[in-house]
């Protein structure tokens, strides 16, 4: 299959498709992010997460709708602001939920899984009665659009590199708010010894309030910057829910840079087979690797060492 | 000595309730419906099939496989190939420009049948890969899984994983599976039309009877000691393995028939329905499968047998009067079962209804006795 390709060739496609594959890498690390945070530190499995990040990216398409029609002087900054927004909105729903349902369920994961699922659903058509059926986009402010030219045959599309950067930051303020923060501290305890955690006088049911709505605003920072690379209808979300589990089980649930490995080896290997085969095969194959490596090896890739 | 072994497989109580279903499937469904809505209860019995299988696997050795429907497609599809190869002999298709293949293979500009159609010539070898087929399957995501003692969540997540992966390959590869419209115009089975009205009644008894037959082997590993391993392993695996068992290979067996049973199911599907297609093995119609049980009871076979009934029956009339509150139910549903009813329909049953029947008929026999 590289034969028909002169070696120059070659290195502009993987340059592309690695790029590309840079910004699949941005938007899959940004939903296990709140993943890895909520099922990989917590243990619930949180199956509406899809359906976080897509209220995440209608926030942002209400916030862009009313500066274009109040503020059309602030467009240009507009999209900062809906990235907060979307943020305060998924963390009170987060909330919410973990209020109402998560909290009765810690010990019993399959029936998170089984709960969380009706709640995406009731999500979804809500949505749907919402927003309507059919997929909504934003417009972007003029400094967004248009690319870099690198060299004659390798283009920078602008917004990617702007889903990058905004990745880089959330994923360095995820990591350096749950290591050095008091509250990140306090979560982190709880996660690891609960009893003891309780025992010290930390608010155990208070901070797993918390850690849980901090994982659904995360997911509400990926809606909001996936906005910028696709179009949200109501079922968004579910497309991108067995893959963004499979990221933060692939890169071994308990580590944060396990999950960024593994979303950085997933999102490479499929947009580089991409080229070469058809999307559904690439994707396919993907899934298929990831899955035969978890069967050989079901702690993941990034394990830690911690007594059971 | 047969005797007290037949009592302990067959308490009264549950022979009770299965001539009860018995009842209702062969005598008061048919006298009461057409033959259309006969055929929709048909079809709504053949995820009964996957819903067994999903209470001995996750009610009684707390598997929970989000899969399900890959073993419901694998035997589903296992049929449809059948028939449409029956279906597509050189006569019906000779305005394509390779008579004898299916249509959907014509269009995709193939010239020669597959490989792995061949077999699927044989109504012999069809019926056998509709058991073996998941078997094998089952065997091998079971063996990979269970032996490394994966089990919870992970077995839950990588279970739909597989669902998923399967769904886009078959949509992907359209000229050998007929991508997302799935095996569609099948016709007839050995000559014999199932799409007349008396073919679909056979079909409806054969299908009942194949459940009941189903529901007989359900209960026998539930009673037997196989059925107690398994519900000693859900409630302390570290136990059981202590105590001398290995655990993976009775989870693997359980594993295994959950999904035979489910193939079974898509088998029928594909008998009563007339097509297969991807939208019934994806990750959607899968965890649906999983709430057909729980709404039942995920410890009762009978309760299997009802939730996927109802739920099926609710999905129906209120997605034909009202399609947007049909999401909002099922959702409404999957929490109510598991914050407020975790044993299912079988569990208000046993809680509510059974302590007042019990009551009525003591109340009798003591009438009785005074005389």
């Amino acid at each position: 299959m590289f034969a028909d390709y002169t070696w120059a060739e070659l290195g502009s496609i993987f340059a592309m498709q690695g790029f590309s594959g840079l910004i699949l890498f941005s938007v899959l690390l940004l939903m296990a992010l709140g993943l890895a945070i909520i099922f990989g530190q917590m243990g619930v499995i949180n199956m509406a997460h899809g359906e976080f990040m897509i209220l995440g990216a209608y926030i942002t398409y209400l916030t862009s709708n009313l500066f274009s029609t109040y503020l059309p002087e602030l467009f240009d900054a507009y999209f900062f602001i809906a990235i907060i927004f979307a943020f305060i909105g998924t963390f009170l729903l987060g909330a919410l939920v973990e209020w109402t349902l998560i909290r009765h369920l810690y010990k019993r994961p399959l029936d998170t899984l089984l709960a969380t699922w009706g709640l995406s659903l009731i999500l979804q058509q809500l949505y749907r009665t919402i927003f309507g059926p059919r997929e909504v986009g934003v417009t972007l402010p003029d400094w967004m659009m248009g690319s870099f030219q690198v060299s004659e045959m390798i283009e920078v599309p602008v917004n990617g590199m702007i889903v990058m950067v905004i990745t880089l930051f959330i994923t360095l303020g995820v990591f350096l708010f749950l290591q050095k923060s008091r509250k990140g501290k306090q979560s982190r305890a709880v996660v690891q010894n609960r009893a003891m955690a309780g025992a010290v006088g930390i608010d155990t049911a208070r901070v797993d309030r918390f850690t849980f709505a901090l994982g659904c605003g995360i997911a509400g920072i990926a809606g909001a910057t996936f906005t910028m690379i696709g179009s949200t209808g109501p079922t968004s979300g579910q497309l991108y829910i067995v893959d963004t589990f499979l990221v933060v089980v692939f890169g071994g649930a308990a580590s944060l840079l396990g999950t960024i490995a593994s979303a950085f080896s997933i999102s490479q290997a499929q947009s580089i087979m991409e080229f070469f085969l058809s999307g559904s095969m690439a994707k396919v194959l993907t899934l298929l690797t990831v899955i035969v490596i978890l069967m050989l090896r079901p702690q993941g890739l990034f394990s830690l060492k911690v007594r059971r | 000595m047969l005797q007290t072994k037949l009592r302990s497989l067959a308490p009264k109580n549950d022979v009770v309730s299965f001539l009860i279903l018995a009842a209702i499937l062969l005598v008061a469904l048919p006298i009461l419906f057409d033959i259309f809505r006969l055929n929709l209860i048909g079809k709504y019995l053949t995820f009964a099939f996957v819903a067994l299988g999903l209470v001995l696997s996750w009610g009684l050795g707390g598997i929970l496989s989000l899969g399900q429907g890959i073993f419901f497609g694998l035997g589903g599809y296992a049929m449809a190939m059948f028939l449409k190869l029956e279906a597509s002999n050189p006569e019906n298709t000779q305005i394509q420009s390779t008579p004898g293949i299916p249509d959907f293979m014509d269009w995709n500009q193939l010239t020669e049948l597959p490989w792995f159609w061949e077999p699927f010539h044989s109504f012999g070898f069809t019926l056998f890969a509709i058991i073996a087929l998941p078997a094998l399957f089952a065997y091998i995501i079971g063996a990979a899984m269970f032996k490394r003692r994966v089990g919870g969540v992970y077995f839950a997540i990588i279970t739909q994983a597989i669902a998923a992966i399967l769904t886009i390959l078959i949509i992907g590869q359209q000229g050998f599976t007929g991508g997302v419209n799935g095996i569609t115009d099948l016709r007839t089975l050995h000559g014999w039309d199932i799409r007349t009205d008396s073919a679909k009644y056979i079909l409806y008894f054969i299908n009942v009877m194949l459940l009941l037959a189903t529901l007989v082997a359900a209960q026998y590993i539930r009673k037997s000691k196989l059925g107690r391993l398994l519900v000693a392993m859900r409630d302390s695996e570290d136990r059981v393995r202590f105590s001398g068992y290995d655990v993976a290979n009775f989870k693997i067996f359980i594993f295994c028939i959950a999904g035979i049973f489910s193939s079974i199911g898509g088998a029928m599907f594909t008998l009563q329905v007339g097509f297969m297609s991807p939208s019934l093995i994806g990750i959607v119609p899968s965890i649906e499968m999983v709430i057909f049980a729980a709404v039942g009871g995920n410890l009762s076979i009978f309760g299997a047998i009802y939730g996927a009934l109802i739920v099926n029956w609710a999905k129906t009339i209120l997605s034909e009067s009202y399609p947007e509150l049909w999401l909002f139910a099922m959702g409404a549903m999957f929490i109510a079962v598991v914050l407020a009813f975790p044993k299912g329909l079988a569990g208000i049953y046993e809680s509510y209804v059974q302590p007042w029947v019990d009551k009525k008929l003591k109340a009798i026999q003591d009438k009785k006795a005074k005389k």
